[in-house]
């Protein structure tokens, strides 16, 4: 066997979790640290067969724990890194999620979502951790999630994924679920020259000039590996410009405000929905990840039946897009969410409508998809209040 | 005026002290231990990398003037792991004290000496939870009183040299912090030794363990170390264990030759590729230095 090449260009029949490994491949990542945990088991197989043939090193470790921390670790050796597992994996990781966050270290985890809580529905779909994903670590951060729907955006959305978190140096996450992870469909992969790819900004001074967390203007501080001589100091402590542990108020409120404000600054980049029909649109469907497929066929029977009714797909979940929903609940008559959780992203469309259009659930707990007539039900009833 | 250099001071970060540490605390000793040796052996010092996870002696990742990850409680070994995979070239050292280790962190400890991935890991046994006022931990001795074991612990300690050995370790020692000459080599030992190597550093916490435990000063416990000390290179670990005020087991237990995780990692993939199987960082690196 020869090495093979990172980029495998041509039209493919992949699930949606092999199309997630190969999008890492292209984006650069050669280092996957995971353990075995359905439905995302797939990802690590792909690597462990796939890495070693482009010089990568994959390594299958004790737990979730250890794998994000190797994960973190070998980031800090200059490589693009990333770990993928499901709602109990994903829970052991929320500790070094945020010391992450905190020591701004770029790398993409991924959590085919499950039916939770606990062990719940290992082989089933569910969307249950879209607040976890927001809110799971302790503290005040801001991340970036991106929820595929397809096996091409598993390709596609594991680039834009690595591009992030090396552009604004911090974990991010895509929140697939157990439909998306296993759905086999036609991928393509475009040659390696088209594909766009962001490597984080490297400081390249002398090293007595070097602060490790001294931010450019982009509030993003560039970064340096571990054995390049410059002898940086890590810690999840607060610290200041120098990577010095604080326990000052002051350079506490510097470096958390900091954290948010390098994403807070920069949605319009960060952001990316789809839309469709919005234009003259009564009631919007706001979805993502899988969910966001069953919408699209209730808005072609409600269109069908003659109902003016939008569509919304949130390829971006956080940084919530704000300012996108709040613009549309001036004009419409109601959003309705069809989520595979008891209320998630819900309350977030219900915050930004904030009374001026009526928010209306679809939820399942997960295990099966929605039907695309309880959607339909909805937009009715939105139509008749 | 200028002022005085000291002669650590090119590997220390002077400008963080004052350290944390209380007064007649071992984590200090160990730490210049392991500076000496790291002067010593001769390694390019840009490529050593001290890992550690929370406590006392997880500070010296900070006090170091090399790279220094601090990592969270209990996660300075798979993060290192991580570090090394990623860059083979790197010399990893992990500095540990024995709660971070051997409990919250006990699971990544047996994997890493299974593997036999080329780490080194110090720990510095104290008996106790330092950072946090003095709980028992998972070498706290039997009948040591602690602030949760206020009737005297009833949980029996590991024996940190038999676990590190039983799970695949190549090397293990254990001395005290009153052997700086004996520490010094077995740091260099260690560090050398290719695979996962273990050095454990029997150490004082006056307040936290001594205090309570109504042991004396910091000097009282030096005096222990020298006079219950017994030294016996290639004792059984099994034989290590340690009883309040009994006899200590010292010495280099364990130096045997096992293939490394990189070495069993490289023979396997090269029977499945034609050309040799090299991780791409390390060869990057070596056309780097070519060029310079």
């Amino acid at each position: 066997m020869k090495r093979g090449p990172a980029v495998l260009t041509g039209v493919h029949f992949f699930n949606g979790d092999v199309a997630c490994a190969e999008g890492a491949l292209a984006a650069g990542c050669r280092f996957f640290a995971g353990y075995p945990i359905t439905p995302a088991t797939e990802i690590a197989e792909r690597m462990a067969e796939r890495l070693p043939e482009v010089g990568g090193t994959f390594i299958q470790m004790e737990d979730e724990i250890a794998s994000l921390s190797a994960v973190l670790g070998a980031s800090w050796a200059g490589v693009k890194a990333m770990t993928a597992t499901s709602g109990p994996g994903f829970s052991l990781m929320m500790e070094n999620l945020g010391f992450g966050y905190m020591t701004e270290t770029p790398c993409v985890i991924v959590n085919v979502q499950r039916g939770g809580p606990s062990t719940g529905l290992p082989t089933l779909v569910g969307q249950g951790d879209m607040m976890q994903a927001r809110w799971g670590s302790h503290g005040d951060y801001e991340t970036i999630v991106l929820a595929p729907s397809s096996a091409q955006e598993m390709f596609d959305l594991t680039i834009a994924a690595f591009n992030l978190s090396e552009k604004y140096r911090l974990p991010v996450l895509l929140l697939s679920d157990a439909v998306i992870g296993h759905i086999t469909e036609r991928v393509i992969i475009p040659p390696e020259e088209e594909i766009p790819i962001v490597n984080r900004k490297k400081f390249a001074g002398p090293r007595d000039a070097y602060l490790p967390y001294l931010p450019d203007e982009d509030l993003v501080p560039p970064m340096v590996a571990a054995g390049e001589g410059y002898r940086v100091y890590i810690t999840g402590l607060t610290h200041d410009e120098r990577g010095y542990p604080s326990t000052s108020p002051e350079v506490q409120e510097r470096l958390v405000r900091r954290l948010a404000e390098k994403i807070r600054r920069n949605v319009r980049d960060i952001i990316r929905l789809e839309e469709r029909g919005i234009e003259d649109a009564e009631v919007v469907l706001v979805a993502y990840g899988i969910s966001a497929r069953v919408a699209y066929r209730a808005m072609e029977l409600a269109r069908a039946a003659g109902r003016r009714v939008g569509w919304l797909r949130l390829i971006t979940v956080w940084p919530f897009p704000e300012e996108r929903l709040r613009d549309l609940a001036t004009r419409v008559r109601a959003f309705i969410v069809p989520e595979l959780n008891l209320g998630q992203i819900v309350r977030e469309v219900e915050r930004c409508a904030n009374g001026r259009a009526r928010t209306i659930p679809v939820l399942r707990p997960g295990g099966a998809v929605h039907d695309p007539r309880e959607i339909l039900a909805s937009i009715e009833e939105a139509f008749h209040d | 005026m200028t002022e005085a250099q000291h002669p650590l001071d090119h590997l220390l970060r002077a400008d963080r002290l004052p350290h944390i540490w209380c007064p007649g605390c071992g984590i200090g000793i160990a730490m210049r231990c392991l500076v000496l040796a790291l002067e010593e052996l001769g390694r390019p010092l840009d490529r050593v990398v001290v890992v550690s996870g929370i406590g006392c002696s997880a500070r010296v990742a900070g006090y170091v003037r090399l790279d220094g990850f601090h990592t969270t409680h209990g996660r300075a070994i798979p993060f290192a792991t991580g570090l090394k995979l990623a860059n083979p070239d790197l010399t990893v050292i992990v500095f540990s004290g024995d709660g971070d280790l051997a409990a919250i962190g006990g699971n990544h400890f047996i994997h890493a000496a299974r593997r036999n991935l080329d780490l080194t890991v110090i720990c510095v046994n104290n008996f106790i939870y330092g950072m946090t006022g003095g709980q028992f931990g998972p070498t706290t001795p039997l009948s040591a009183r602690s602030t949760t074991t206020p009737y005297g612990n009833f949980e029996p300690p590991f024996n940190l040299p038999a676990l590190a050995a039983a799970s695949g370790a190549v090397y293990v020692a254990r001395w005290t912090v009153f052997h700086v000459r004996r520490l010094i080599t077995a740091f260099q030992e260690a560090i050398a030794k290719k695979g996962f190597s273990f050095v454990e550093v029997l150490s004082p916490c006056p307040t936290g363990y001594l205090r309570r435990n109504k042991l004396g000063e910091a000097l009282e416990m030096m005096r222990y170390f020298k006079a219950q000390s017994e030294i016996r290179h290639g004792a059984n670990p099994a034989e290590a264990e340690i009883e309040m005020g009994g006899k200590l087991l010292l010495g280099k237990f364990v130096d045997i030759e096992r293939p490394t995780y990189h070495e069993r990692m490289r023979k396997q993939l090269a029977t499945f590729f034609i050309e040799p199987y090299a991780e791409k960082v390390s060869e990057e690196i070596e056309a780097k230095e070519v060029e310079s």
